[in-house]
């Protein structure tokens, strides 16, 4: 009797050693088993203090940044309009219709952007607030897929802004000329 | 053996065979580099295989190219042969879907690697494509030349050396003037090329170029940094080809190659096989990947994908 008992409490040991030690291994087979992108996006958190690809400055137009030169004297109108005396060069060509000014650009802060929790981020982050709408896009600009990377490709990469290719309010990339066509090998003397 | 072949009775005698010999020793003599027979001359021409230099020879070697490259272009020109990194191999990944055909990497890699201006040698090739044909080499325009890129109803795929795993290339070359370094980078050694231009029929990628000429290149447009397998100056009648920019890429830290860098649509990616982290890897794992010519088995480690 006494035997068995003993029998029985060694075995449940062995099962509940067996249940730690797979616990403990499931999450590190787990993480081995997470893409690339995954690992960067976990490894990645958003500080407070900046952003953390190596970016160069956004393209503001001359002159225009900070906008709160001109705005921190104006009273903010949230009515949604057309705007018929200033930024009349805009043309919002970004889903035109569902959106205006005042869902990216911070109401009461004019130098920052605004995500759609209520975060005001920087325009060096803007990433995130493009990332909202078009995250498959985002995943593969963080690992390095989508757009363009200079640099070294073992060492420190330089990241573009989504910004520095696409114009946030006409996104879709302008047509290039081309450079000159090859020599016809006929030509060739 | 007879008494009439002995060693005295044909001592003087001036056999057909003997007389081929001492023509051919002549003719031989007189091929050789005579009228500048400097001992520059006389090195490079007794000098060994690139894979059996010794590190001294080697350093020799770059010494000597480097004395008459910079008394050629009249700058300070440096050619290096930095070796394989270990645990590295190349990849290239190119966005089907993004590449709009603006040819800025064909002229940035000219840049880079030193081909001949004129005659010109052009190591990346555009090819413009129909979307409602795909990838229809048959159909394929190299020459095209609107106002602006991209074309409706049109893609556009780049091609140049792919770099295979079993490369035919180097398969065909008589004299083993050209092979597969262990970093995946298959080069050329100027120095070694006959030019008997085997290569060329072989690559089924068309990636292979030929000096029928001196080739042009400009003092001012030399690019000094070089290396001894890639864009060190070439002399006539030799092969060349894309080394993933070698110059650059096998430096530590190494840069990426002018055509990623150029590329304004960021669809060309460039990196180590090897490492789970990689750009490249990230894109055979999660995007539609296929080779070119896959059925001959060539191996190539140029993947085409789309990234949308």
């Amino acid at each position: 009797m006494k035997k068995e008992r003993m029998r029985r409490i060694l075995a449940q040991a062995v099962a509940a050693a067996f249940l730690c030690l797979a616990a403990s291994g499931a999450p590190a087979a787990h993480k081995e088993e997470g893409t690339p992108g995954a690992k960067k996006g976990a490894a990645e958190p958003h500080t407070p203090h900046g952003p953390q690809f190596a970016v160069p400055k956004p393209p503001f137009t001359p002159g225009i940044f900070p906008c709160s030169d001109c705005h921190k004297e104006m009273k903010p109108n949230p009515t949604r309009r057309t705007l018929t005396e200033e930024h009349t060069n805009i043309v919002l060509n970004h889903a035109q219709g569902q959106r205006w000014c005042l869902d990216c650009h911070d109401i009461a802060n004019r130098d920052k952007l605004r995500l759609a929790s209520g975060e005001r981020i920087n325009h060096e982050e803007s990433y995130r607030l493009c990332g909202q709408c078009h995250g498959d896009k985002y995943r593969d600009w963080k690992s390095g897929v989508h757009g363009k990377r200079t640099g070294m490709w073992n060492g420190e990469k330089q990241y573009l802004l989504c910004v520095h290719c696409h114009n946030p309010h006409d996104p879709g990339f302008k047509p290039l000329q081309p450079m000159p066509t090859p020599v016809r090998p006929e030509s060739i003397k | 053996m007879p008494k009439s072949e002995s060693r005295e009775s044909h001592a003087f005698r001036m056999s057909r065979r003997k007389m081929m010999k001492g023509v051919a020793a002549v003719m031989g003599a007189l091929a050789l580099p005579e009228k500048d027979a400097s001992a520059v001359v006389w090195e490079s021409f007794f000098q060994k295989h690139f894979r059996e230099l010794k590190p001294e020879e080697m350093q020799k070697v770059l010494a000597r190219l480097e004395k008459e490259y910079s008394g050629q272009f009249r700058k300070a020109v440096k050619v290096r042969a930095t070796p394989p990194r270990e645990g590295v191999l190349y990849g290239y990944g190119l966005d089907l879907s993004r590449c709009i055909g603006c040819r800025r990497c064909v002229y940035a890699c000219v840049g880079e690697n030193n081909q001949s201006r004129n005659p010109q040698i052009h190591y990346i090739r555009v090819l413009q494509l129909e979307k409602e044909r795909g990838v229809d080499l048959e159909e394929a325009e190299h020459y095209y030349n609107p106002k602006t890129v991209p074309e409706k109803g049109h893609f556009y795929m780049p091609v140049q050396c792919h770099q295979c795993e079993s490369p035919p290339c180097t398969k065909v070359c008589p004299v083993q003037a050209t092979w597969k370094e262990r970093d995946g980078i298959v080069v050329v050694d100027y120095n070694w090329c006959i030019g008997c231009r085997y290569c060329m029929a072989a690559c089924p990628y068309g990636a292979r170029h030929f000096n029928w000429k001196k080739p042009g290149l400009p003092e001012g447009e030399m690019n000094p940094e070089t290396h001894y397998l890639g864009n060190r100056p070439r002399p006539i009648g030799v092969v060349e080809k894309c080394t993933y920019c070698i110059q650059r890429v096998r430096n530590t830290p190494g840069r990426y190659t002018a055509c990623v860098e150029i590329c304004p649509v960021g669809a060309r990616k460039f990196g180590n096989l090897l490492d789970p982290e990689s750009e490249i890897r990230y894109v055979i794992e999660n995007k539609r990947v296929f080779i070119l010519k896959e059925d001959l088995n060539t191996r190539p480690k140029f993947y085409y994908f789309y990234a949308t």
